[in-house]
């Protein structure tokens, strides 16, 4: 018997004795649980203003850099101003309407994950330009795929962290985001889902917080109006 | 010496030792009061609670039936599924699949599971380097420690200790401050991913709908882990499953809140295959290596099955009275705290362990802290029960015959625990803190309060 059936048999004849669901014995009534997971977890705003304003608050607790503007051509002057002040000399990036149309503004050479590329090359990237899937106001979280940002490493490998987002792809809450992969990807889902909340962190030198331990040390927003 | 001399041994040391109580406390203090904002955030925490779980028994409950789906959804994607009984068979998986690739160097995001099969001592046997990449884990590596915490490995380590730590190990410590501290590790990790020809993880949640492994981390190692090695291994116990992937908008945020008093982790990544036709990174080869390891010998207790609930978040630990004072490595085990005093009895035999479960004020703290109420102070109470029944000491059996014996018979313990405790605590410093002392275990370091010379029944009794 292979080893799957060992494990699976001993797992059967464990459950031939059954345990009450949590709670059923309880002298005083449990918590009412649901399903309807929107109703247990912290309040979203109902309008897209109270949305945006959460996602702002959410991101400075964080130290994501959020920014709102009008249009690409803002996020261009943006980014040319950190080229010059930051001297960036390579950038890595994806294709995307929204990433080709300031990747190519820069005039530095980029490095595209979208076909094959070499690690060494996106380390020595200064920044990762990428779209994203939706930013969840609840949390402040990207949701990006390695479809829709470029690969696994874009994301992560770079010391900073730039998303482009478009203004409808602002989401309240985690049950949304979950029910929007769903239905964007069907059972084809990208081989990596990843919700990105603030720079890489860590707390284990005396809990105390340093930002950028393996990934990105800043990670800015752009959400475009 | 057994394991329980050693408990009692290293917890007699720990106890008495006022920095690390210190240590313990500040690095908590900030955690305390931001998890309970967290909590109050909840529209419901309560009902959060139940929620979970309710879920989580529906998983462990139907564990045969997720598992499967789980496994089929995995390989229907291209990734290879494994199935140890044993810890020496996960490791020997694991090392065939190296064996195989030819591989040199091994990079790991943090693991609980590969502490408990001791993966590490395997690989580095076979003469491969591994490095932990999570800085908590690599501290303790570089220690040649174990975790002391689930969740925050280096807990009990200044800024100072670790400064001298890389001075020594990495000939690199531009000061004590946590910032350049960190730096260094990143530095030289870094260096390491690149050459790494294999990575392994861990993983937090496993979705038996969609076939995906949940993998929540703050550094983005774990990321890094999953997208720049050729082959990628993910270690992980059957208990881990949930049955769909919405449940996880439950349990991201809930396992931030209690494990480090966050709204939601840095990075909270699905992983559903190896790299897929289209995509241009990401291993070529994913192995899932599923442990049972006597999770299914817990399984079958059906009255503690629910310790298999467990998301590992650590909020048990961090509010117990008697993990701050012994401390983790005490214990002696990989999951330590309420929750691995209940677990690792099954997991590693009653007879050995069974005294974890006397290490417990029953105070109740780590069940009221349970984000998925596990009842853990009940759970050590079977668990003492348990090990009675299995062997019972003639002289205990006695001492509760003649106890039985007073307490029913109401003057007779009246007159005991008035007149007859007054009568011996006149006498008592005559042998206080002595050998000779029937209260000796509490007197050797603690005052006992003296008996009022009225009780509140007498008092009762003459009020005018």
């Amino acid at each position: 018997m292979s080893e799957r059936e060992n494990i699976l048999t001993r797992v059967r004849e464990a459950l031939t004795v059954s345990t009450p669901k949590p709670g059923a014995k309880q002298p005083c009534k449990a918590a009412s649980a649901t399903r309807d997971f929107r109703s247990l977890l912290p309040a979203v705003g109902a309008t897209y203003e109270e949305q945006l304003a959460l996602f702002r608050a959410n991101s400075a607790d964080l130290k994501t850099d959020f920014y709102c503007v009008k249009d690409v051509e803002a996020v261009k002057a943006q980014l040319a101003s950190w080229r010059d002040s930051e001297k960036w000399r390579r950038i890595a990036s994806h294709a995307g309407s929204l990433t080709e149309a300031v990747s190519s503004s820069l005039g530095l050479p980029v490095c595209r994950t979208d076909a094959a590329y070499s690690t060494v090359e996106l380390e020595a990237s200064d920044i990762g330009l990428t779209e994203c899937d939706a930013l969840i106001a609840q949390t402040g979280s990207v949701l990006i795929t390695n479809r829709s940002a470029g690969g696994r490493a874009l994301s992560v490998l770079p010391p900073h962290h730039i998303v482009l987002a478009r203004r409808n792809q602002l989401v309240s809450g985690l049950p949304e985001a979950f029910q929007l992969i769903k239905e964007k990807y069907g059972s084809n889902y990208p081989s990596m889902i990843s919700f990105i909340t603030g720079p890489s962190r860590t707390g284990d030198i005396e809990r105390i917080l340093v930002l950028g331990a393996h990934g990105p040390k800043k990670l800015t927003i752009f959400l475009l109006e | 010496m057994t394991f329980a001399a050693q408990f009692l041994k290293q917890a007699r040391v720990m106890t008495a030792d006022l920095r690390h109580r210190q240590i313990i406390r500040t690095a908590l203090r900030n955690y305390e009061i931001v998890r309970d904002q967290r909590k109050a955030a909840f529209q419901s925490w309560e009902s959060a609670r139940q929620a979970a779980a309710e879920t989580k028994w529906e998983a462990v409950n139907h564990l045969d039936k997720y598992l499967e789906q789980f496994v089929a959804k995995l390989e229907a994607r291209g990734t290879k599924v494994h199935w140890a009984s044993t810890g020496a068979q996960a490791s020997e998986i694991i090392l065939q699949i190296v064996r195989e690739k030819k591989a040199r160097s091994v990079i790991k995001s943090k693991a609980m599971t590969s502490e408990e099969v001791h993966l590490n001592d395997a690989l580095e046997k076979a003469g491969l380097e591994v490095v932990e990449s999570d800085l908590g884990e690599f501290i303790m590596q570089l220690r040649h420690e174990t975790p002391y915490h689930i969740v925050f490995p280096s807990m009990h380590l200044t800024r100072g200790e670790i400064r001298e730590l890389f001075q020594k190990e990495l000939g690199d410590a531009p000061s004590d401050n946590p910032e350049d501290l960190t730096l260094v590790a990143r530095r030289v990790l870094r260096k390491k991913y690149v050459q790494a020809d294999l990575g392994i993880t861990g993983a937090n949640f496993a979705i038996a709908e969609t076939g995906m492994v949940s993998i929540t981390e703050n550094e983005g190692n774990a990321r890094l882990t999953a997208a720049l090695p050729k082959t990628m291994i993910t270690l992980l116990g059957i208990e881990k499953v949930l049955p769909r992937l919405e449940d996880l908008a439950l349990f991201l945020p809930m396992l931030a809140t209690v494990g480090a008093a966050q709204l939601i982790s840095g990075y909270n990544t699905l992983y559903s295959g190896p790299r897929q036709p289209g995509e241009t990174d990401g291993p070529e080869e994913w192995h899932v290596v599923l442990l049972d390891n006597r999770r299914t010998a817990l399984l079958a207790d059906a009255e503690q099955r629910d310790a298999l609930h467990c998301i590992r978040c650590g909020s048990c630990l961090n509010v117990c009275p008697i993990y701050r004072n012994v401390g983790g490595h005490t214990y002696g085990t990989t999951y330590c705290g309420p929750i691995g005093a209940v677990i690792t009895p099954h997991l590693r035999g009653l007879r050995d362990w069974k005294h974890l479960a006397y290490a417990s004020t029953l105070c109740g703290a780590c069940a009221e802290a349970c984000p998925v109420k596990i009842d853990l102070h009940h759970r050590l109470l079977q668990t003492r029960r348990n090990s009675v029944q299995a062997k019972p000491r003639w002289w205990e059996k006695l001492a509760f015959k003649g106890f039985a014996v007073i307490a029913n018979r109401r003057p007779l313990w009246r007159y005991l625990i008035t007149q007859g405790g007054r009568l011996g605590q006149r006498f008592h410093p005559l042998v206080k803190g002595t050998r000779l002392d029937p209260a000796y275990a509490w007197t050797k370091t603690r005052e006992l309060p003296p008996i009022a010379p009225q009780s509140f029944k007498e008092w009762w009794r003459n009020r005018s």
